[in-house]
């Protein structure tokens, strides 16, 4: 993969000091996804309910999982990059939630648990670096993220109620200038809006109707034209935790139905186990942070 | 689209919430109202504003009620969750301006009713209040004040939506207090004896008080020969600053050198001889000396409304418009620099009459709070409703001659001072 290399050198007029910052973009058209790798990973604390502190994650067995999602993105032609992992945020690995990307703008996160809240500067610091035009969400309010707020055609969809707030969403829509559409999630096994949703083009999503209330089930049906629905089983294996990448869609495994939707539908679906992320709530979505703007936001068009 | 909604008068608990955002397609208007009701409480759309534009945000400042406090704190519990702000429980929004003489999308439109704004969980009163204005901030004291469009400086902090921002609508019952005899708005057929002697009250109780008097006066005042009685009121120190336009200027002016008002012999009623060319000669005249001070210092103004406010130091602001001869070197023609003078000598005035001029009322009724007392005298009934319509409880109407009001203004005025 062709990587091109920038250097941004920035000079204090005042004290005649340079900083110096090593940019490595991929061209604009090549998938971008910021990932961190499971080092420090581990269930520490319980603030979902998949969590359970007696039932850890194995180590090499979620490093594996891990190594081999990186290399099967990598494989459809996206460049990861990678944010230090620390120890004692175990979470860090959720690179989902860091922010939300909107062309060079990164909406930085605000945590709604403590554990978690750790997290923000170092999202903040790598993007920072990385050439992002970061500023906060909205004072005040939780917002966890591309974990809950996805692009589907210019439109961006919110959960609310779990971990981010409505108001919090409406605010982002008006800084962003953007048409929100806030949406509650009922159910807690399905936390974040990428739990049970996920767009795949403009006009085409997958999720499941079980994560949410009458109201949010009629606006997906009235806004998005191609919206499909994933069965509880396979919503559970995190079906629609799923990384999209041109016509690539990756996901947990236990997904078989959807699977043959998708390639129905014309996608090339791949299945990988991460089942040791799964036990923290999240799956192959929750890994990665696309840079570039996900697949489906008709923005980057 | 802007929609305001009323209803009758409830009982119970409210309190009111703001819902923004694409409040629409999310189906999240209708969510919080179903929330409301079917927690037993009820609605009101006090106000709606649906985005034009796909991107566009839309607004409702909604009222909610129940019958117990505790019911409607549940209420409000519930509809937080889905981005229904109570207006009072929270701060106020502030958005710097992006845009010189312009505020950002979405700012709270002002009335001319008390208004508080919170911020740092405090109440702070705005100053200045003015209707279809803006409220900024001063990042360093935090005091708020009113602020017009086209006076927004770049960078501004400006507030923003209708959270953490209330009102303080004067109450009926207060105002029957302040300003009794107010029991119609209009009125042509009501004994006006009754309201001339309220009136010349107000006048005289704030002849020495801190509150200042306004007097907003049209042409007409001279035409019909009521000069001298302003002249008397002015001399009586009941009027302490004058908004007219070129016209009342003029023609005072013209009457004091020539005796007409329009070529018109104020006394006789008769034309004179190329009366028509008086008022420019008088206008003429006063450009020539440079201003109506320089005027009547150089004994060209022997008499008249601008001689006494020259002599008893009566601020006068003569607003320019584009029908204007000459204008007398005092007119302002800058409508902005205008509105902003009228806006710094209003703040001390309580008390307001607006005589026979309809734009100029309407422009004063604009800039004043709604504690300010405002008289409308004027022969047209639809310039006294206009003013009323503004929204002010506190403006009385009075449809009448300038003439006979006057007159009967200045008797009963007299009379306090003789029975003082």
């Amino acid at each position: 993969m062709k990587i091109a290399n920038w250097q941004l050198i920035i000079c204090n007029h005042h004290t005649h000091q340079f900083t110096i910052f090593n940019l490595q973009f991929p061209p604009m058209s090549t998938p971008h996804l910021l990932m961190c790798p499971p080092t420090f990973y581990g269930i520490e604390y319980e603030i979902n309910p998949w969590m359970n502190k007696s039932r850890q994650a194995d180590h090499a067995l979620a490093n594996q999982q891990w190594s081999d999602l990186r290399d099967i993105l990598e494989g459809t032609g996206a460049v990861t990059s990678e944010v230090e992992p620390v120890e004692g945020l175990p979470d860090l690995v959720f690179t989902a939630n860091a922010a939300l990307i909107y062309h060079e703008r990164a909406l930085l996160a605000h945590f709604k648990n403590f554990q978690r809240q750790g997290e923000e500067p170092q999202f903040r610091t790598w993007l920072e670096t990385h050439g992002w035009q970061v500023s906060y969400s909205p004072a005040g309010m939780y917002f966890e993220g591309a974990g809950d707020a996805l692009f589907c055609g210019d439109t961006l969809f919110a959960g609310y109620r779990q971990r981010s707030d409505a108001a919090g969403h409406q605010q982002i829509g008006e800084q962003l200038g953007v048409r929100v559409l806030p949406l509650e999630l009922t159910d807690p096994y399905y936390y974040h809006l990428d739990t049970c949703f996920c767009p795949l083009t403009a006009g085409e999503a997958i999720y499941f109707p079980g994560g949410f209330d009458d109201y949010g089930k009629k606006v997906l049906a009235e806004q998005i034209p191609h919206l499909h629905a994933v069965e509880e089983a396979e919503a559970r294996s995190f079906a629609c935790n799923a990384v999209v990448v041109g016509k690539t869609v990756v996901t947990n495994t236990g997904c078989p139905k959807l699977h043959e939707l998708l390639r129905s539908l014309g996608y090339a679906p791949i299945e990988t186990p991460l089942s040791e992320f799964v036990k923290a709530g999240g799956s192959a979505k929750c890994l990665t942070l696309r840079l570039d703007g996900e697949e489906a936001a008709s923005w980057k068009e | 689209m802007t929609l305001e909604t009323t209803s009758p008068e409830h009982h119970g608990p409210v309190e009111d919430v703001e819902v923004r955002g694409h409040i629409i397609d999310s189906l999240i208007l209708p969510k919080v109202l179903d929330c409301i009701t079917t927690a037993g409480g009820s609605f009101r759309i006090k106000h709606i504003t649906i985005g034009q534009e796909r991107s566009d945000p839309s607004f409702a400042l909604v009222e909610v009620r129940a019958d117990t406090e505790d019911a409607l704190q549940a209420i409000l519990g519930q509809i937080a969750d889905h981005g229904a702000i109570t207006t009072s429980g929270s701060d106020c929004r502030l958005v710097e301006a992006d845009i010189v003489g312009a505020f950002p999308e979405g700012f709270y439109s002002t009335t001319n009713q008390e208004t508080e704004i919170r911020l740092d969980g405090k109440w702070h009163s705005v100053a200045e209040q003015e209707m279809d204005c803006g409220i900024t901030v001063d990042p360093k004291t935090n005091a708020a004040r009113c602020v017009a469009m086209s006076d927004v400086a770049l960078g501004m902090p400006i507030v923003v939506g209708h959270a953490g921002t209330r009102v303080f609508p004067l109450e009926r019952a207060q105002q029957d207090h302040a300003f009794a005899f107010m029991n119609s708005a209009v009125s042509t057929e009501k004994p006006k004896g009754v309201v001339i002697r309220q009136i010349a009250q107000l006048l005289f109780d704030n002849r020495n008080g801190p509150g200042k008097s306004l007097l907003v006066g049209g042409p007409a005042i001279v035409h019909t020969g009521s000069g001298v009685l302003v002249s008397e009121l002015i001399r009586g120190g009941y009027i302490h600053k004058l908004f007219a336009g070129n016209a009342l200027a003029t023609h005072d002016i013209e009457q004091a050198m020539f005796g007409t008002s329009l070529g018109v012999n104020i006394s006789e009623g008769s034309l004179a001889d190329a009366g028509h060319e008086h008022h420019l000669r008088a206008i003429n005249r006063i450009r020539r000396l440079g201003s109506i001070k320089a005027g009547v210092e150089q004994g060209a103004i022997k008499s008249g409304i601008m001689y006494e406010c020259v002599k008893n130091n009566v601020d006068f602001i003569l607003s320019g418009s584009i029908r204007d001869d000459g204008p007398l070197p005092d007119v302002i023609t800058d409508a902005l620099e205008n509105q902003r003078l009228m806006r710094a000598a209003i703040r001390d005035v309580t008390f307001c009459l607006m005589i026979a001029t309809t734009l100029h009322s309407i422009a004063v009724g604009n800039l004043l709070p709604a504690s300010v007392k405002v008289v409308c005298v004027d022969i047209n009934p639809s310039t006294v409703i206009k003013l009323n319509d503004r929204g002010s409880f506190q403006t009385v109407g009075l449809v009448t001659d300038v003439e006979p009001f006057l007159r009967a203004l200045v008797s009963e005025v007299k009379r306090l001072e003789e029975n003082k």
